[in-house]
């Protein structure tokens, strides 16, 4: 069967091109997603860009790492990033070169801050006071579904439009599948500016009725389970809420669409993350095929936490056979200086000898890459236009800008 | 222990923990009920069936042994629609409107409206059979939830305080006291999934702070099940030398020229990386095992299963849940 090659993705390409304004980090939990996207930071901001990374939720020491203590919603420098030195490379003009000398930013979303945000701006400070007031309000925005998305997309418009930096990194919220990004602000906008609502905000006109008549339900059955599932008071708070809302700004659903447009404008790329499992990447192809449905401009997959070995051209199947050579050899004489064997409570086949040892840890780590290969090519062969980048496995946790910047440089470049 | 709540990290295979788990339990005769909340389809997936409808099947046998006998596994898929409809027609006689209702969107509207409805919909289809008899004994020997990742688990199971914003007297409120005292009874333990690394050991650590802040007096923490662990294959000694970034290559090499290896010096320098490599991880899951041990909660380690999750992967897993007495 021929072995399916996908083409190689370029992240410092993509990041040194300088129409490339916004990259969006998807995928589902767990894959690394926000350490990609802080290492594609760093590296953009080292390569000569002025970035801003907005980040949920970041391991703690991840944070700290970028001078992120606190979550306090707004951009703060990131000490420590290296000046670019200047490059030489072909096709590069002089001009170009002077410009060089990035910077990095990065922020965590505290999204019931940015809807507060939201808000303040929007409404007068009386009205305002009532909003942030409101029980509705309080539980829409510290918990409903879909407001995390919601408000890191708000957050990236927001800092679009302020263009204070020429490259914005997003890392988004950890969803349980990697489309609820996509969907969930639509589906909050839709639902605040829902029929449904609003036949329970305006004082029931006939219009709601007539509509709920064709459907054989009284207007007042309806309002009379949702009153008994809920409690009158529920009704009562989204109904103010929703008014209060509704004069600010036309709409929540127009919000939504703005933001939505914003990934599907020119300057904006898709990179999707996985990691070489089959849940994640059945998630990364859901993702691709959604974004190529979408129209929306897809850089390519990023593979994180990839075994490679650097003595690939020993094969599991002859290290295990090396190992067992060794062993039946009986060179498991103990080392010099060592206690006696006998009696040490070892079993039999803990391998006393480095080198069987070395030889099962190889053939182990083989027999994962093949894996991990395996599923990486199921996903090219149904994806093969998707061009791909592979990150290997760190030994150790990324907790500091040197860790983040061997991720970086560790990106393949094509 | 009647109900076993399964959390953990996205990643690190809650889902198939609570499979295993599952088995384990049923093993000896029992019959044991795996419920989703999370419209995945996860269990689904894991044993290798079709998608689940909302109702109650069987998907896998424990398998008998020597000393035990078989049981069964029942699953379900609960999600908050089917959960709500069939809570108007237990408390409301309103099943007919029900269906009026959906088409409505109305169920949607009250669910996305207030979340915590959501949940106690979810938690209650568990805590419902939990609570089940039949002829006077229990439907199910025990109930596992495969229930949301440790970063919402808490609003998930405080399920009172979460509907106190909702109607404050009336069945939806008796509801949800019903379903807390299941919850926080010492029947049911939150068990946490986790691999060692840093985040979702944090997590788990920050989750079993947590429950004891929950419901009434508490949420009991159950086991911590180490998932995907590798065997130790070096010995302390040559662990600690590795990770220190020695390793003697020359020695290396003669071994290797002794298995009949062809270029074993420039092997061993490659091996040698790899070895170093290894040694670091392992040093680094080390620590986060020892922090681990914090909380005095009974820690479970379950095999890494190379080559995908299938029916067979999972009998190993649950075989060594079993093993080490989760169940």
């Amino acid at each position: 069967m021929p072995r399916a090659i996908p083409p190689p993705l370029d992240v410092d390409r993509l990041i040194d091109d300088r129409r490339t304004r916004i990259i969006v980090c998807c995928g589902s939990g767990g894959v690394g997603k926000t350490t990609a996207a802080a290492a594609i930071g760093l590296r953009a901001a080292e390569r000569g860009r002025h970035v801003v990374v907005i980040t949920v939720d970041p391991a703690r020491r991840l944070a700290q790492s970028m001078g992120l203590s606190s979550l306090d919603n707004t951009p703060r420098p990131v000490p420590g990033v290296a000046r670019a030195g200047p490059r030489r490379e072909p096709g590069r003009s002089g001009q170009d070169e002077a410009a060089e000398g990035g910077s990095l930013h990065a922020m965590m979303l505290d999204m019931k801050r940015t809807f507060d945000e939201i808000v303040e701006a929007h409404a007068d400070p009386d009205r305002a006071a009532q909003i942030l007031a409101n029980p509705f309000y309080q539980s829409l925005s510290a918990g409903f579904a879909g407001t995390q998305e919601y408000m890191a997309m708000e957050k990236l418009g927001q800092l679009r439009r302020a263009d204070e930096w020429d490259l914005i990194v997003v890392d988004t919220p950890p969803s349980r599948s990697a489309l609820d990004f996509l969907d969930a602000p639509q589906r909050l906008g839709r639902f605040l500016d829902g029929r449904l609502l609003r036949l329970l905000t305006v004082p029931a006109k006939l219009g709601g009725r007539a509509y709920l008549r064709v459907l054989n339900v009284g207007f007042g059955m309806v309002t009379n389970v949702l009153t008994k599932i809920l409690g009158a008071q529920v009704l009562r708070d989204a109904q103010t809420f929703v008014t209060a809302l509704d004069t600010m700004f036309g709409g929540f659903r127009e919000r939504a669409d703005y933001t939505y447009q914003l990934l599907r404008a020119p300057g904006t790329s898709f990179l999707v993350i996985a990691a070489p499992e089959p849940d994640a990447l059945r998630e990364a192809s859901y993702f691709v095929e959604r974004l190529a449905l979408e129209g929306m401009p897809l850089a390519g997959l990023i593979i994180n936490r990839v075994h490679q070995s650097p003595a690939a051209r020993l094969s599991a199947a002859r290290s295990l056979a090396a190992a067992e050579t060794l062993q039946a050899d009986g060179r498991l004489a103990d080392p010099p200086g060592s206690e006696p064997r006998a009696g040490s409570g070892q079993s039999d086949d803990e391998p006393r000898s480095l080198a069987i040892a070395v030889l099962r840890l190889h053939a182990e780590r083989m027999q994962l890459a093949a894996k991990e290969r395996h599923v990486a090519e199921n996903f090219t062969a149904a994806h093969p236009l998707v061009p791909v980048a592979e990150v290997p496995a760190q030994a150790e946790d990324v907790h500091d800008l040197a860790g983040l910047r061997a991720i970086g440089e560790s990106f393949p470049t094509g | 222990m009647r109900l076993h709540v399964v959390t953990g990290k996205g990643g690190t295979g809650k889902t198939t923990v609570a499979a295993a788990l599952a088995l384990a339990l049923a093993s000896g005769g029992k019959r044991v009920l795996l419920i989703e909340v999370e419209g995945r389809q996860g269990i689904a997936q894991v044993f290798d069936c079709p998608p689940l409808p909302y109702e109650e099947r069987k998907v896998a046998v424990a398998p008998a042994t020597a000393t035990r006998p078989g049981g069964e596994v029942y699953a379900l898929a609960a999600d908050p629609e089917h959960a709500l409809l069939e809570y108007l027609e237990m408390f409301y006689n309103l099943r007919h409107a029900g269906t009026a209702l959906t088409k409505l969107g109305v169920v949607d509207f009250a669910t996305t409206i207030a979340p915590g409805l959501r949940d106690v919909l979810l938690t209650g289809k568990a805590a419902e059979a939990t609570r089940r008899r039949e002829g006077g004994r229990h439907v199910y020997d025990a109930v596992v939830m495969d229930a949301p990742p440790t970063g919402r688990i808490g609003r998930f199971l405080n399920v009172t305080a979460e509907v106190s914003g909702l109607a404050r007297v009336g069945p939806t409120r008796s509801h949800a006291d019903t379903v807390q005292k299941v919850i926080s009874s010492p029947e049911t333990a939150v068990h946490f999934v986790t691999v060692l690394e840093e985040m979702p050991v944090q997590e788990t650590l920050d989750g079993i702070a947590e429950l004891a802040g929950l419901g009434d007096g508490g949420l009991q923490p159950g086991g911590i099940m180490i998932n995907m662990v590798h065997p130790l294959v070096l010995s302390p000694g040559q662990l600690r030398t590795a990770a220190s970034g020695s390793v003697d290559e020359g020695e290396l090499a003669l071994e290797l020229k002794a298995a009949g290896l062809e270029d074993s010096r420039e092997l061993a320098a490659a091996l040698a990386a790899e070895l170093v490599d290894h040694a670091r991880t392992v040093t680094g899951e080390r620590a986060q095992r020892r922090r681990l041990a914090a909380p005095g909660q009974p820690r479970y380690d379950l095999p890494m299963i190379t080559g995908g999750i299938d029916l067979a992967g999972l009998y190993r897993i649950a075989a060594a849940l079993r093993d080490q007495g989760a169940a």
